[in-house]
């Protein structure tokens, strides 16, 4: 395994700018890697190794010639990236980890990824995920599951576990993710690494393949927090191709990754996110956490937000609600697949629903039903109407919360990373994964998953939440925790990651 | 609320374009049970005084400039089309004896 | 019901109207003219090869979002106005969902519980001048799907084999006009239906917020229709027949609905609650869809788009844009120019009101601007089948020919001639005279020489004008012209011919 993957994506753009390293260098180094991990871990749906390749010596060869060209180059220019395969791509399939699109390739970018080829990052490839992202342990893609790479007969986390296993097994230094309900931020939680799920708005999702529209955001997948910041800032930034995308300029999120001062901030514990549910070794590694954000200074104060208790309900009436209108595009007709039904009369309904029936996965199929449920004639007061009240309500409980603390913290995710299989069967206990993560989402409100040290062996997060627009604030107190945790541990929680290459 | 019967099931499945096989039927009947019991709190949590919220950050008004911008050519249209002809998207027949 | 009662032959309409009390209503919806879509950045555009004015938004793509086209939002405040509603001060979008595979998305982005426009009016003018008013009950926004086109079988829907999909139309901007129901209109319902609709044409038309051409779809029409017993309050089922594309369907669909209506009610039936087909070459409806609980559309508000806040000034400032109403617009214009009822019908039928006024602006008398208008250059966009305002021919030309004329240069036979040149593209009418050298020969000698030719060769009728047949000089002219190649002045003739034979004029 080579030095290079095992840098930060800081360090890797700081040696590219002195031009110890070159891009090509650094970008084949991650492929070596995904070629000699990626079959065990299986966090890649394609790989783009040719045009990786090519953006990677394009921009050697910009740095080599110096002058302006050189000098205007992104500072994250050269440092390789995966995208989650949710995220539409030019000349690379993107199949949203489902039959239904499989082989089909965009004929436009997401514009995360416009921006992305703009400052010149080596796209490394596609990443899996729970099918649509629907899912909380990529078990659900129709391309087989993804592997964690610190335990492989265990989940890396859902949906975007691809994204968040390539971090982790150094197959990529930075990822991006979509997060609808906590896909980045749990992924990240159980794989030991970093992932932010931004203000609503804060990045566009034009080109993000929606699950529920309200609820959805691309953020960052990292190892650290400050390159978690980093990517943020360069994908982060008002889109005129998506009406939510907020108009306001960018703030200086790696900036504000290097500050690791805690003393006087007010950090407010969630009353409702621990307890019941919640495995004792991850509150144990929680209390921990707390304890040292105590002694630098923080002062750690107990927030209630009673209208928790309903937010997993609103969650599964929104977003199946908005999934089902989303799903309703992948008919056959336009593009993706075509499947015709058993038996005659071949008409348009019967091959959308033969298509649809072939095309979508357990999960899918399940949200949509539940959706068209809660939206069909006589329910939307009772459950759209409902849960969107329940979103007023969580969003006061935080206003409270905020005024007695800058940020929020609670667990990112109940448990540790589970056996693959254990939850399949049994779709409730599947969505409770998702309880802490839940209602940022709903609030539309920035959260941070971090690195929260190890239970038995098996990486636990800690997760931080901001008022809306206050991304800087979740980078700020994530980063002083991580440099707590990594000056107490004397090594930072993604660097005990067991070498797969030696396992093997 | 009334309990999801397997014909409620069937009607949402007609409804949502998804062909399903009893089995399927069955099976999502049980599960949609479960899950729609377990989000019935939500109704009774709502209070009537309590405005909805259908976006997370508030904004108005966001228009685009009358301009015209990007478009596809033909073949740009069709080419993950599952089939087509003179330049247009090929469908079975519409409707069965509509 | 049974097959019988629905199949009942059609009662006539005077006998429908003794039992019966019609009730209309109408959704109109009006393509707008902006340069690109509702959604999206593709041009809005008619007659193009298909699938070209299209992009990843209006293809319904994985990950594409809509963004709304704020020249959309002004037009439908405007048409709010021009209706007389009130504009909400707060709207949003819904999607409205149903399968079909000339809707991309599979939901119709429209306005549901939350139109733009509401409670509005409008006093539709019948032929005759009575005024009768019809309550709007919204007009809201919405994208059009794309256009189906079914092969193989009959080449209609049913027994086609398959069908092929263009999304140039799909999301081009909607905006739907629904009536409250219409009662009171008695006999006079189908002219009342063609009158509402035409009043809608005219007014997009004169806000210039659609091209506003019916035969293109520019501006569709779905007319309900249902019966009530005479001195009933209760409504009966309604049909609602979908896209009759001219003015005259509209008033024929109403007509035959009524009939077809009262023919099933008299034979004890009950009328179907479906959409109907209008059938142009037999003036009859077909039945479509019936509306079943089938369509549930699970409207909820569109998250990918936010809302809609329209101020007071906002109001206030494309009110002041709005041109003068048509209707009124017609009464003043009538009265300036001192039309009669028919006159002014007649010009307004065949859509030259605004030829005439910029013609009588710039110096034509209105009823010299009428003659020309209504008459030569309607008939030759006849020959040429197209609409007279259509044709290339500019206000300020036709006051020039018209003084061509007045001042006696040209006759009216030239006039025609020089206007066909003028069409080929040869110029200004006094250019074109002067280059073919059509003005009226005025040169006595030539003339007298013409004259005196045909006198002599057609004595018969010199002696019947000494006979004191004035009338009879008609004959001569025919000649006179002929020798001059249609270059002489009628009447110049007739004053040299009396001045021969010793008569005074
Ligand atoms: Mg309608
Ligand atoms: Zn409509």
């Amino acid at each position: 395994m080579s030095d290079l993957i095992t840098l930060t994506a800081a360090q890797m753009a700081a040696k590219l700018a002195a031009g110890e390293i070159s891009s090509v260098e650094l970008t084949q180094a991650h492929l070596d890697r995904i070629a000699a991990v990626d079959g065990e871990i299986n966090a890649f749906l394609h790989v783009n190794a040719d045009e990786a390749l090519e953006t990677a010596a394009e921009v050697d060869r910009l740095r080599a010639a110096g002058g302006a060209q050189a000098d205007a180059l992104h500072p994250l220019a050269g440092v390789p990236v995966a995208v989650k395969d949710l995220i539409v791509t030019r000349g690379q399939p993107t199949t949203s980890g489902s039959k239904m699109l499989e082989g089909w390739m965009s004929p436009y970018d997401a514009t995360v990824v416009t921006k992305i080829r703009q400052a010149k990052l080596p796209i490394l490839g596609k990443t899996n995920l729970d099918e649509f992202a629907m899912g909380s342990s990529t078990e659900h893609s129709a391309y087989g599951p993804t592997r964690n790479p610190w335990d492989t007969s265990r989940i890396p986390g859902g949906s975007g576990g691809g994204s968040a296993a390539a971090v982790a097994a150094f197959e990529a230094p930075l990822a991006l993710g979509t997060d609808t309900g906590g896909s980045i931020r749990q992924p990240a939680a159980v794989t030991g690494t970093v992932g932010t799920k931004p203000t609503y708005g804060s990045v566009s999702r034009y080109g993000a393949i929606a699950m529920a529209s309200s609820l959805d955001q691309i953020g960052p997948a990292a190892r650290t927090v400050e390159d978690a910041a980093l990517l943020h800032e360069l994908i982060a930034g008002h889109d005129p191709k998506d009406s939510t995308s907020l108009p306001e300029p960018v703030p200086g999120f790696g900036t504000a990754a290097g500050n690791h001062e805690v003393a006087g901030m007010r950090i407010g514990v969630i009353k409702q996110l621990q307890g019941t549910g919640y495995q004792d070794a991850v509150l144990a590694r929680f209390q921990e956490s707390l304890e040292l954000l105590r002694s630098a200074g923080a002062q750690i104060v107990e927030v209630d937000c009673p209208s928790f208790e309903y937010a997993l309900g609103a969650y599964y009436l929104i977003m199946s609600s908005e999934a089902s209108s989303n799903m309703a595009r992948f008919d056959g007709v336009r593009y993706g697949q075509r499947v015709l039904p058993d038996q005659p009369p071949v008409t348009i309904e019967r091959v959308m629903g033969a298509t649809r029936a072939a095309g979508f996965g357990e999960e899918v199929k399940r949200r949509i039903i539940l959706g068209t449920y809660a939206l069909s004639a006589g329910y939307y007061d009772a459950y759209y109407g409902s849960a969107q009240k329940i979103r007023t309500l969580i969003q006061r409980d935080f206003e409270a919360a905020f005024a007695s603390a800058d940020v929020l913290i609670s667990p990112t995710s109940p448990t540790v990373a589970f056996p693959l299989g254990e939850k399949l069967q049994d779709p409730m206990a599947m969505y409770l994964n998702d309880i802490a993560t839940i209602p940022a989402n709903l609030a539309g409100i920035p959260a941070i998953s971090v690195p929260g040290g190890l239970a038995e062996g098996l990486p636990v997060g800690v997760q931080f939440l901001a008022p809306a627009r206050g991304d800087a604030e979740v980078y700020h107190a994530g980063r002083a925790l991580e440099k707590l945790l990594n000056d107490d541990a004397g090594t930072p929680v993604w660097a005990q990651v067991p070498d797969m290459e030696v396992a093997k | 609320m009334p309990e999801i019967s397997r014909a409620d099931v069937e009607h949402l499945s007609a409804l949502a374009h998804i062909a399903m096989t009893d089995e399927e039927l069955d099976k999502m009947t049980g599960e949609l049970g479960v899950i729609v019991d377990s989000v019935k709190s939500v109704q009774e949590a709502a209070a009537d005084e309590v405005p909805a919220t259908s976006h997370p950050v508030e904004l108005r008004n966001v228009f685009r400039r009358d301009e015209v911008g990007h478009v596809f050519t033909a073949e740009e249209s069709l080419a993950n089309a599952p089939d087509a002809q003179d330049g247009r998207f090929k469908v079975p027949a519409i409707m069965d004896g509509e | 019901m049974s097959q019988s009662t629905t199949d009942a032959a059609p009662l006539s309409f005077e006998a429908a109207l003794e039992t019966y009390e019609p009730v209309m209503g109408f959704e109109i919806h009006v393509e707008l003219n902006t340069a690109t879509k509702m959604f999206s950045s593709a041009p809005n555009a008619f007659g193009d090869d298909p699938n070209t004015n299209v992009n990843e938004v209006d293809l319904g793509m994985p990950g594409a979002l809509p963004v709304l086209n704020g020249a959309a939002v002004e037009s439908a405040i405007k048409l709010g106005l021009a209706l007389n509603c009130q504009i909400a001060s707060f709207c949003r979008f819904a999607r409205k969902q149903y399968f079909y595979p000339d809707t991309p998305k599979n939901w119709q982005t429209s306005q549901y519980d939350e139109p733009i426009a509401f409670d509005g009016h409008l006093d539709v003018e019948l032929d005759d001048g009575e005024v009768f008013r019809i309550e709007i009950e919204r007009a809201h926004m919405e994208e059009d799907a794309g256009k189906l086109t079914h092969a193989g079988g009959t080449g209609r829907i049913q027994g086609s084999e398959y069908s092929l999909v263009d999304y140039n139309r799909a999301g081009v901007p909607l905006i739907e006009i629904v009536t409250k129901p219409i009662t009171g209109a008695g006999a006079r319902a189908p002219e009342l239906a063609r009158a509402y609709a035409t009043a809608v044409r005219d007014i997009v038309k004169g806000l210039n917020i659609s091209e506003a051409r019916m035969e293109r779809g520019n501006v569709r029409c779905d007319a309900n229709v249902s019966l009530m017993p005479k001195g009933s309050a209760t409504f009966g089922t309604r049909s609602e027949t979908k896209n009759v594309n001219s003015l005259r369907a509209v008033e024929h669909a109403v007509h035959y609905e009524i009939r077809r209506h009262a023919g099933v009610l008299s034979a004890g039936g009950s009328v179907v609650q479906e959409t109907r087909h209008w059938k142009e070459d037999s003036r009859t409806t077909s039945s479509g869809r019936p509306k079943s609980d089938a369509d549930d559309y699970r409207y909820f508000p569109e998250p990918d788009l936010v809302p809609i806040s329209v101020t007071a000034d906002w109001v206030e400032q494309l009110r002041a844009q709005l041109p003068e109403p048509p209707a009124e617009r017609r009464r003043r214009l009538r009265e300036a120019w001192g039309f009669s009822e028919a006159e002014f019908r007649d010009v307004v039928a065949a859509g030259l009101i605004d030829q005439i006024e910029e013609t009588v602006a710039h110096g034509a008398a209105p009823a010299a601007a009428r003659k020309w208008w209504m008459g030569e250059i309607s008939r030759l966009a006849k020959t040429r089948d197209a609409d007279p305002a259509a044709l290339d021919v500019q206000p300020a030309t036709v006051v020039e020919l018209n003084q061509l004329v007045e001042q006696g240069r040209i006759n009216d036979k030239i006039a025609r001639q020089v206007l066909e040149h003028h069409l080929a593209g040869e110029g200004a009418p006094s250019h074109i005279v002067t280059v073919r050298g059509l003005e009226v020969v005025s040169d006595d000698g030539a003339l007298t020489a013409a004259v005196e030719k045909a006198m002599a060769e057609n004595p018969d009728v010199v002696e019947k004008v000494q006979g004191g047949k004035l009338k009879a000089i008609g004959a001569l002219i025919g000649p006179v012209m002929k020798e001059t190649q249609g270059q002489a002045d009628a009447a110049k003739v007739k004053e040299i011919v009396l001045e021969k034979l010793g008569m005074t004029p």
